[in-house]
């Protein structure tokens, strides 16, 4: 995973509120056994027509969003399925930050795990940046900002773990394997299965 | 503080091996992880690639079901499976299981099947317990007072090396129910009028607890089929007090405690219920008596009314517009208007026997309509067994329905059970995203008994015409 500092991008707009994880990369793309090429398929069933062509008037196929890494989404993006596909297809295809007012939980702790930025910003914020698609911005994580030219910094919410791991381009599973004493401790203590069988 | 604690709080606490702290999340022991084809190879290739090994094998239980199929010759007859990258990635999943040492209950074992529905039947879902799996609706397990929640495949990485998972402690949410659910009105109607009334993200950020005299009345399977919607509600767990309704489903099954250990495992159990007076952070309450048989009209389960009722006018929103318009219905109509294609009965929602059976007791001795195709898919293959045992299946097949082995299937169409562009589902899963069955497809979800009535009818059909 590449650190992640500030992302300078214009924005991709997609309003539509409830974007689920099916519409992010449906099921039949889910049978891959690995993380790779998956930005093909990003959100396919909205993108290409029944021969598989692009749709000229989605979003993601017009010039504008070429280059794009940052998505605003409405509100509550990635609900559904757990499926981590989702962030890898947004990964793959080049975004590097999701941007609503709510984003559900699977999908977020997905994402941080894979320096895909989930930034939760205000009301106001959020309905500026719909109505301003293309606009420039820059989402600065070691401040916890989003910044608009000519507005006052949003901040948005993020944990000071996963805002270490994502800053210094680390995963979370040497935090956990250099817990090994404590997780024995724990196998031993407890009062049923948890010890060996 | 408060040292009254809900059942959530006592099943955390007993499970944190690090509690949270202003710089780390949480790190939590989990007692039971099940895995499956869809969401695990990448999991284990990490693993392959730090070279770690599987932390518990012990506690890890691997299964297939979402991308199986469900035609008999192909799941027991060598026929080749349909679709190639599937068959792969089963095999892939019979690998990685051999080299980790991780017990598989694989394409033909008898004990196979939805990994919802087979961990309550093997016993091995238990109260108190914290369960994960790659997979949302993880949340079914709740229902037995475990603290069970879907993960990503990264963190599927994370519980194999170190059946640990670092978490954010969520907040706490009671679901009342109030009064008993009338006559032909299901757990399935509850929970689809509870995310109605809260909607699909009322749950975010918390763990439901389902409380009250409508929930204690519920069986075991009625229980399982509230919990495993908490995830529609955006809620990652939905958790049941265990009871003796709890204690009598798991006595005696393959994997819970027995003898002198099972004594003492109830005695703990026992333990478990939230503390009278335990404060929660957010508190709904509903009256199941009040309630009536639910389905959906839109794209998510939020989007929902009586059967008798009709589809909301919202003037000027144009996201329920591009929902209507997906859906081809119209605003303002009776849903008891909406034709019906295809029914599909299974899924971890309502796969179990007691589904098929309320779906079945409508049937019988009736036909489906004309033009409509109906899949009846068991949870599992025990359900299956059963099922068969007590002749639903011929029941099934004589009403003009196909019978098939267990699987996910139409739930998602991963396999190839797949509904067509445009074709309406009435469907007993669990979500009507865009999509979901099929490219193009149209989900209505309702209960079982909703979906039997409307297959009959070729129409949405409130499904109290049949029971007398
Ligand atoms: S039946 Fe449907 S919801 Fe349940 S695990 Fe399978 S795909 Fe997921």
């Amino acid at each position: 995973m590449n650190p992640i500092t500030v992302i300078r991008s214009r924005t991709v707009v997609m309003p539509s509120t409830n974007i689920d994880t099916d519409q992010i990369i449906p099921a039949r793309f889910l049978t891959t056994t690995v993380k790779e090429g998956l930005g093909a398929s990003l959100f396919a069933d909205w993108r290409y027509d029944a021969e598989g062509h692009a749709k000229p008037d989605f979003i993601l196929n017009r010039p504008e969003a070429a280059g794009c890494r940052v998505l605003v989404a409405g509100r509550n993006i990635g609900c559904g399925s757990s499926r981590e596909h989702a962030p890898w297809a947004l990964v793959d295809f080049g975004f590097q930050a999701v941007v609503s007012t709510e984003i559900a939980d699977i999908f977020r702790n997905n994402s941080l795990k894979n320096g895909l930025l989930p930034v939760v910003v205000d009301e106001a914020t959020h309905a500026w940046l719909l109505a301003n698609p293309g606009a420039e911005v820059e989402i600065d994580l070691a401040e916890a900002q989003l910044r608009i030219d000519g507005r006052d910094p949003t901040p948005f919410p993020i944990e000071a773990f996963s805002r270490y791991c994502l800053l210094n381009g680390v995963d979370e599973l040497g935090f956990l394997l250099s817990q090994d004493a404590a997780i024995s401790a724990h196998e031993s203590a407890a009062p049923d299965a948890r010890r060996s069988a | 503080m408060s040292s009254l604690r809900t059942l959530f709080e006592k099943v955390w606490s007993a499970h944190e091996v690090l509690p949270q702290s202003a710089d780390t999340p949480a790190v939590m022991f989990i007692d039971l992880h099940l895995t499956h084809e869809v969401t695990s190879p990448q999991a284990f290739s990490a693993l392959r690639e730090r070279g770690l090994k599987v932390r518990r094998p012990d506690l890890t239980l691997a299964t297939m079901d979402h991308s199986t199929p469900t035609r008999t010759e192909q799941v027991f007859g060598g026929a080749p499976i349909t679709i190639d990258s599937a068959a792969k990635q089963i095999r892939q999943l019979e690998r990685n299981c051999a080299e980790f040492g991780i017990e598989l209950l694989g394409l033909q074992d008898a004990r196979r099947g939805i990994v919802h529905i087979i961990g309550p039947e093997l016993g091995i879902t238990q109260p108190g317990k914290t369960i994960v799996c790659g997979d949302s609706h993880t949340s079914t397990h709740g229902a037995f007072g475990a603290l069970a929640f879907g993960i990503g495949t990264t963190e599927v990485g994370h519980v194999l090396a170190t059946q640990c998972l670092l978490q954010k402690k969520p907040r706490t949410f009671a679901v009342e129910v109030d009064g008993r659910l009338p006559a032909g009105v299901t757990a399935k109607d509850l929970i689809l009028a509870l995310i109605g009334q809260i909607g699909v993200s009322g749950g975010t950020g918390y763990v439901i607890e389902y409380r009250g005299e409508a929930i204690r009345a519920l069986s075991m399977e009625e229980r399982m089929t509230v919990c495993n919607m908490s995830i529609e509600a955006g809620a990652r767990a939905g958790m049941i007090a265990p009871d003796e309704v709890t204690f009598e489903y798991l006595r005696g099954r393959p994997r819970a405690p027995q003898g002198a250990a099972w004594d003492a495992a109830v005695a703990r159990w026992r333990a478990l219920p939230s503390d009278p007076g335990a404060v929660f952070d957010k508190t709904v309450r509903l009256d199941a008596s009040a309630l009536q048989p639910m389905v959906t009209y839109g794209t998510n389960p939020g989007m929902v009314v009586p059967v008798g009722g009709s589809i909301p006018k919202r003037a000027g929103d144009p996201v329920f517009d591009a929902a209507m318009k997906y859906m081809g219905l119209v605003p303002g109509e009776p849903i008891g208007d909406a034709p019906i294609n295809v029914v599909f009965v299974g899924s971890c929602t309502n796969g179990r026997l007691s589904d098929l059976r309320a779906a079945a007791n409508v049937m019988r001795g009736r036909k489906v309509a004309a033009g409509v195709h109906m899949l009846v898919v068991p949870g599992s293959q025990s359900v299956k067994r059963d099922a068969e045992a007590e002749g639903l299946d011929e029941i099934f097949r004589a009403a003009g329905a196909e019978w098939r082995e267990s699987g996910c299937s139409m739930c998602l169409g991963m396999n190839g059970d797949t509904v067509g562009k445009g074709e309406y589902a009435i469907s007993t899963s669990n979500r009507n995203f865009e999509g979901r069955q099929g490219v193009g497809a149209r989900t209505l979800l309702a209960s079982p008994e909703t979906a039997a009535a409307s297959a009959i009818r070729g129409r949405v059909t409130d499904p109290r015409e049949f029971l007398s």
